[in-house]
């Protein structure tokens, strides 16, 4: 059974991008071992001379003509779900 | 006699003047407002859906033609982009989402004269099995209240079993149509991947999520593919149909028909009354002609495995696009942008959307990936291999939608790993790709229970005719 520890899980939230709250931690390292334990079945399956499957229609690069299309969709209808914006651009804090 | 007829004979009563769309969507929006303590609903679209109504009305009376879903009124689940409410995907991040462009499939079902009427609670994200895991609540299942209806399309099931409206949207990933149909007691599509855009649909795990319906027929399940159906130049995983008109099924005799009982579904962990009812179901079939054979996939039992590696693989870089800054929900005390982004998403997901993001970056991290994910995608490769195995033999499979009927409310949540168990028949489908469907089995122990039958991939024509076949006989 895999261990997950309490740096696991604070190393997957900052790859993630989440805060995680100290309370919830214990919970989550619980219930990411138990979800972890439970894949590790996949370990047991004999896969030899088998390629992965990463999607399911055969379809290969799918090409559309390089040209403007009008799907109808403007600029501002676009940006009036951003929580700040100025000059016609999303607004985000400061990076450094 | 229920609220509504045949979607054909609601469409033509439309069209004939018998009634109105108005007085159709007036209908629906009162019935809505009636039912109200199920908690189907997140919330109407009324001033846009009568406006429509009026306008095809309008058409009608000019003698103008509006499509073969004439003034017929519909449901979509919160994760479709749709005019007229906000898109929440039950979700406090995209709460107030205000949709710039609709879905594909809400365009189709508005140029062939249908009208959404409302939007469907869900699982968040469509993340669960009962709508718990919707941050706003849980919806209430309509023939038992102390009950979940199912999910995570457990609003639409919910709308359809309570007849709010002819049919709704739905989609599904690993099981999010037919868990919830089978838990209400209507019918649940689940598509052939690849025949039905995805664009403008909240994304969760792209090679494997479809849209489908929820109604109250085999017949109407046709109609509304037939219409939702086909490319559209935005959504590049679309495959050539290779049937027409799945709204005109075949009249098929199941004499000789060859059914595959699928071994692995009825192993222990099944609800031995379930068990006796599919039995039940399998003997009329096979009093109707059909042969009736046991056939074995050995990798199901990983099926639920291989799911919970690559769902939540794809879940946790589909979600990375709610950062607070776009859309959605953005956290004002945030001192810089990592900040805005980690406090953002922190606050704005719920704990499934967390859980199912950590897992996933989990598996997909350096020194895991082989281990997991791409362990995952080889057993796949298997799972789709026994499934052609056994197409080789057999014409469809059989077994039933879920090891156990409707729980009750609160009786999982605690325990992520049980609740993800309840998808264990429902995966394999969405993981090979094929089309499935869940038609109502009757009441088992006073719930509903429902059949699956797969068929191959693109054969959708072909399951939906056993299907209707197989709902008049049982």
């Amino acid at each position: 059974m895999s261990k997950i520890s309490k740096d696991d899980v604070l190393r997957l939230a900052k790859l993630s991008n989440i805060y995680i709250d100290e309370s919830q931690i214990d919970t989550f390292v619980h219930e990411l071992e138990e979800i972890i334990g439970y894949v590790e079945m996949l370990g047991d399956v004999d896969v030899a001379g088998l390629e992965p499957t990463q999607q399911v229609t055969g379809l290969k690069n799918i090409m559309r003509p390089d040209e403007e299309v009008d799907y109808g969709v403007t600029p501002k209808d676009l940006l009036r779900n951003a929580p700040a914006q100025e000059k016609n651009q999303i607004k985000v804090k400061r990076v450094l | 006699m229920g609220a509504w007829k045949s979607i054909k004979q609601e469409a033509s009563d439309v069209v004939s003047g018998k009634t109105t769309a108005l007085s159709n969507v007036e209908k629906s929006l009162k019935l809505i407002s009636e039912h109200e303590e199920f908690k189907a609903i997140i919330a109407t679209t009324s001033e846009r859906a009568l406006k429509r109504a009026k306008e095809i009305d309008q058409k009608i009376a000019k003698g103008e033609s509006v499509g073969e879903l004439a003034g017929v009124p519909f449901v979509a689940k919160d994760n479709f982009l749709v005019f007229g409410a906000d898109t929440t995907a039950a979700s406090n991040i995209l709460k107030g989402f205000d949709a710039p462009y609709q879905a594909t499939a809400i365009k189709k079902l508005e140029e062939a004269g249908a009208i959404c009427v409302a939007k469907a609670n869900l699982d968040a994200f469509a993340h669960g099995s009962s709508t718990e895991n919707s941050d706003f609540f849980t919806t209430i299942n309509p023939v038992d209240k102390s009950r979940v209806p199912g999910g995570s399309s457990g609003g639409s099931a919910a709308a359809v079993a309570l007849q709010l409206a002819p049919f709704a949207l739905g989609t599904d990933t690993g099981g999010s149509i037919r868990l919830p149909a089978s838990f209400c007691g209507v019918v649940g599509y689940k598509p052939t991947y690849g025949i039905v855009s995805r664009s403008g649909v909240v994304a969760m795990g792209s090679s494997l999520d479809v849209i489908g319906p929820l109604t109250q027929t085999v017949e109407d399940a046709g109609i509304v593919l037939e219409v939702i159906s086909g490319k559209d130049g935005l959504d590049s995983t679309l495959i050539d149909r290779a049937e027409k008109n799945y709204d005109h099924l075949d009249s098929v005799d199941l004499k000789g028909l060859r059914v595959g009982v699928v071994k692995e579904y009825f192993d222990e962990g099944l609800d031995p009354a379930i068990r006796k009812n599919i039995e039940r179901v399998i003997g009329q079939i096979k009093k109707s002609g059909a042969t009736i054979e046991e056939v074995s996939l050995p990798s199901s039992k990983t099926g639920l495995a291989v799911y919970y590696v690559l769902c939540p693989a794809e879940v946790s870089s589909n979600l990375s696009r709610y950062d607070g800054q776009r859309y959605g929900y953005s956290n004002k005390e945030a001192n810089d942008l990592d900040e805005s982004y980690t406090k953002s998403r922190g606050k704005g997901f719920g704990s499934e959307a967390k859980r199912r993001i950590m897992v996933g970056t989990y598996v997909l991290s350096s020194g895991y990936y082989d281990a997991y994910y791409q362990k995952a995608q080889l057993v796949r490769t298997k799972i789709i291999q026994e499934f052609e195995d056994a197409f080789d033999r057999f014409d469809i499979l059989i077994g039933p939608t879920a090891p156990m009927n409707a729980f009750k409310i609160g009786e999982n949540i605690d325990d992520p790993l049980k609740m993800y168990l309840t998808d264990i028949m429902t995966v394999s489908a969405n993981l090979a790709g094929i089309p499935a469907i869940t038609i109502p089995a009757g009441l088992v122990d006073n719930l509903p229970s429902g059949v699956q039958l797969m068929a191959p991939q693109n054969k959708d024509k072909f399951l939906l005719s056993i299907a209707q076949k197989v709902e008049d006989i049982i």
